[in-house]
């Protein structure tokens, strides 16, 4: 800094300050609130439909995938190219992955948006904010299309939940690529080392955690950064123990669902869970809490399907990683034996998308049974196309598929935070504090009760229903 | 102006001009535009609904709420870094040994210099993933990892830092652990900005008060902060900028962004959950633009408040 007693030093540095008043935070929020006029949408899919091409795609053009590079990586993709590329060779995939797929695509979604976009991940735009501002396309056709490379159509090819999961207002709008099943998992090899049996309901867990306490071991760990990881077991309690109609009213708002038959005492075993200290000491985000589970610190983590292929590069050797359904309460469960699965992994095309006649063809690639098995030998994580995972060779994904042979047609899911903002913020945050044991099982109650009565009143907010 | 000269300095200043006006300037209409609106962000679709949004706002807790949070902010960050800062400036520059060449520092002031200016090299999401690990919140973390080898802190009870909500003076832990970093990071440019002020005062002021029996005290108290005031003011109004910012460290560092349980929303966060979660543009818009406001008004009282006569020198 130049010190010249000439300059009005005073002058100069309250000039600085009124510029500095443009870098301020308040700038750059106001103008990422900005945006341009928006053109209009230009659809280009002048192609000859056919059988074999049944949106028309146009030969010479070209369509543009984002894809969300988390967990399961990008790899998969690259694969699905080579199969659409293989049947459309002149058609040009230009594809980009990224993991802030809100911040790249957001802005561009009411002017030129890519034509495939992987909502997925921490930075995934609010599917029902999309539906509702008419922002992606529904997908009906692409389910009515005939499959890729196999008999039928393409939503006789998928497994249950897929089409439900992505229907919103009764259309279908996403498509979720990987088939995630949720649950605890544990180390088989220590298991049948100490001769633990993984526990069923939440008493056979209270049962053991001494024993594995004696050890020198935590129960149990979770991720204490992202409220939505404990909410999933929250939920599939809740699920287990009061029935599918509870969470449906739940989902629907309707009046004192919360307060309904077998939702407090699936939410008291979590509290007293907490109180009887078997949860690892810390606060942990997921992949620390994951690894921490690794290292042999904790005994139990839930968490869903994706984590072999998250974990990869640091499971130790001998480690043998299953999945083992969550825990109920036992002889009062209404639906002990349902288990939490479903579609997920967003992929949604934008309603202003300059080629959704490609989207929709290279989607149709993408759950095709070639794409699907690629899928599932890549991401050890089975793809929402059957029979994905019949061909590949791995514990892990076995022991989620034996889960799932053994479960009834009803599969656990959750709606309400993908309907209401208001709704997802109160349950992440109440479902930390739960497992921090800051709020008590009556507590949580009282206050999603009160949230979600907020909701219901508010005229403002855009209503959503689930039937199943 | 000479002929020509007027030409001349249009010339260059047109572009940049431009380009400010176009980047900066209109988009922040734009926003003051589309706080009118019910705008959802994803679509062309918008409706006019004049200053609903603004009437909302008042009503909204969560804006009360990350209204204190700020507020908090702008009283603590500018106060104890400007306090950290002088203090570090002072023992730089003024604080070590007078002898026959006169006041000069601290042995090794040159080094600590660098040292304590590093941070403001660092971008602030640098900063704020380091200080996750520091303050990690089991025995791996590099501060509950110390103090649980010298037998501090309880293994099965570790300190959790942004994790904890629990009030300290009647603020949640989280904000005041977030206060450690944001003084931490913006000192030393402090520093460095107040060492280049007291250069400037002149030597035999301070040797005029030496003589005259004035201990290291006195001469801080009556003629280095009073000489410093200009400088000092201007550092306030930068910090109270910041303060009212603060999104990077609340948007990495905390759980659920804001929390836990909206222990540390703040404005930002509030806008950026009703924009980019809710979808509700047009009210993040409002709120954005109201923070704005409230932001120059402050600048203005604060200039206002501390103009008076200089002292040449």
């Amino acid at each position: 800094m130049s010190v010249n007693p000439d300059l009005d030093r005073r002058t100069l540095l309250r000039r600085a300050a009124a510029a500095g008043l443009l870098v301020t935070p308040a700038a750059g929020l106001l103008s990422a609130c900005a945006g341009s006029t928006p053109s209009p949408s230009t659809d280009n899919n002048a192609g000859e439909k056919s059988n074999d091409n049944p949106f028309g795609v146009q030969e010479n053009s070209a369509v543009k995938v984002v894809i969300f590079n988390g967990g399961l990586g990008d790899q998969w993709a690259q694969e699905d190219k080579a199969i659409f590329n293989a049947k459309h060779p002149s058609v040009t995939v230009n594809m980009s992955s990224t993991q802030k797929i809100k911040t790249e695509e957001q802005p561009k979604m009411a002017t030129t948006p890519s034509d495939v976009v992987m909502n997925s991940g921490a930075d995934m735009m609010d599917v029902s904010t999309l539906i509702n501002e008419g922002a992606i396309e529904p997908l009906d056709d692409l389910l009515a299309a005939p499959a890729w490379d196999s008999p039928g159509t393409v939503a006789d090819t998928l497994l249950p939940g897929t089409v439900a999961d992505g229907t919103f207002q009764g259309k279908f709008y996403v498509v979720n690529l990987a088939y995630t099943v949720w649950g605890n998992w544990y180390n088989a090899a220590l298991f049948s080392k100490e001769g633990w049996t993984p526990p069923k309901t939440f008493d056979e867990f209270f049962a053991l955690a001494p024993k594995i306490k004696a050890k020198g071991m935590a129960p149990y760990v979770y991720d204490a950064v992202h409220g939505y990881y404990p909410r999933w077991a929250l939920m599939a309690t809740i699920w287990k123990s009061a029935g599918k109609q509870a969470v449906v009213d739940i989902d629907n708002l309707k009046e004192n669902a919360w307060r309904a038959e077998g939702v407090l005492p699936a939410l008291e075993q979590w509290e007293k869970l907490v109180k009887d200290k078997l949860l690892l000491p810390g606060r942990l985000d997921h992949t620390q809490s994951q690894q921490a589970w690794l290292d042999g610190k904790a005994a139990f983590i839930q968490v869903g399907t994706w984590l072999k292929n998250e974990m990869a590069a640091t499971i130790p050797p001998g480690f043998e990683m299953k999945i083992s359904d969550y825990w109920g309460l036992g002889a009062t469960d209404k639906a002990p034996n349902d288990v939490y699965a479903g579609a997920g992994e967003n992929i949604v095309v934008p309603s202003k998308a300059p080629n959704k006649a490609a989207a929709k063809e290279f989607l149709r690639a993408v759950l095709s049974k070639a794409g699907s098995a690629k899928f599932a030998e890549l991401t050890k994580s089975l793809a929402s196309t059957a029979g994905s995972g019949d061909n590949v060779d791995d514990p892990t994904l076995a022991s989620a598929n034996e889960l799932m042979k053994n479960a009834p047609k009803d599969l656990i899911s959750t709606k309400f935070w993908d309907f209401y903002a208001d709704l997802d913020k109160e349950s992440q945050n109440l479902s930390q504090e739960l497992m921090a044991g800051r709020v008590t099982a009556a507590q949580f109650v009282d206050k999603m009760q009160a949230a979600a009565d907020k909701v219901a009143k508010d005229s403002s907010i855009k209503k959503q229903t689930r039937d199943a | 102006m000479r002929h020509g000269v007027a030409r001349f300095v249009t010339g260059f200043l047109a572009l940049p001009v431009g380009l400010y006006l176009f980047y900066v300037v209109w988009p922040f209409l734009q926003a003051a535009g589309y706080s009118l609106t019910d705008w959802g962000g994803y679509s062309d679709r918008q409706q006019f609904v004049g200053l609903d949004n603004y009437l909302r706002l008042f009503s909204d807790e969560l804006i009360r709420k990350a209204f204190w949070h700020n507020v908090f902010f702008l009283v603590t960050v500018p106060l104890f870094t400007i306090a950290l800062a002088l203090f570090l400036a002072f023992l730089l520059n003024v604080g070590g040994r007078e002898d026959k060449a006169g006041i000069r520092g601290v042995f090794g002031s040159g080094l600590y210099k660098v040292i304590f200016f590093f941070p403001q090299v660092l971008s602030l999401v640098v900063i704020a993933v380091m200080w996750q690990q520091i303050y990690r919140a089991d025995g791996q973390g590099l501060i509950n990892g110390v103090l649980m080898k010298i037998g501090l802190v309880d293994a099965d009870d570790p300190i959790t830092f942004v994790y904890d909500p629990e009030p300290f003076l009647g603020v949640p832990a989280v904000l005041w652990w977030l206060l450690v970093i944001a003084v931490w990071s913006g000192a030393g440019f402090y520093m460095v900005l107040f060492s280049a002020a007291m250069q400037s005062i002149p030597k035999d002021i301070y040797e005029a008060a030496i003589l005259d029996g004035a201990g290291r005290f006195h001469t801080f108290f009556r003629i280095t902060l009073p000489l410093l005031r200009d400088t000092v003011s201007v550092a306030w109004v930068y910090l109270g900028f910041i303060a009212l910012d603060m999104f990077a460290l609340v948007y990495i560092m905390t759980p659920s962004q804001g929390g836990p349980n909206h222990a540390s929303e703040i404005f930002a966060s509030v806008i950026n959950f009703n924009a980019f979660q809710k979808g509700q543009f047009g009210y993040a818009c409002a709120i954005a633009v109201a923070l704005a406001i409230f932001t120059i008004l402050l600048a203005a009282l604060q200039l206002r408040i501390t103009r008076r006569e200089r002292i040449e020198y």
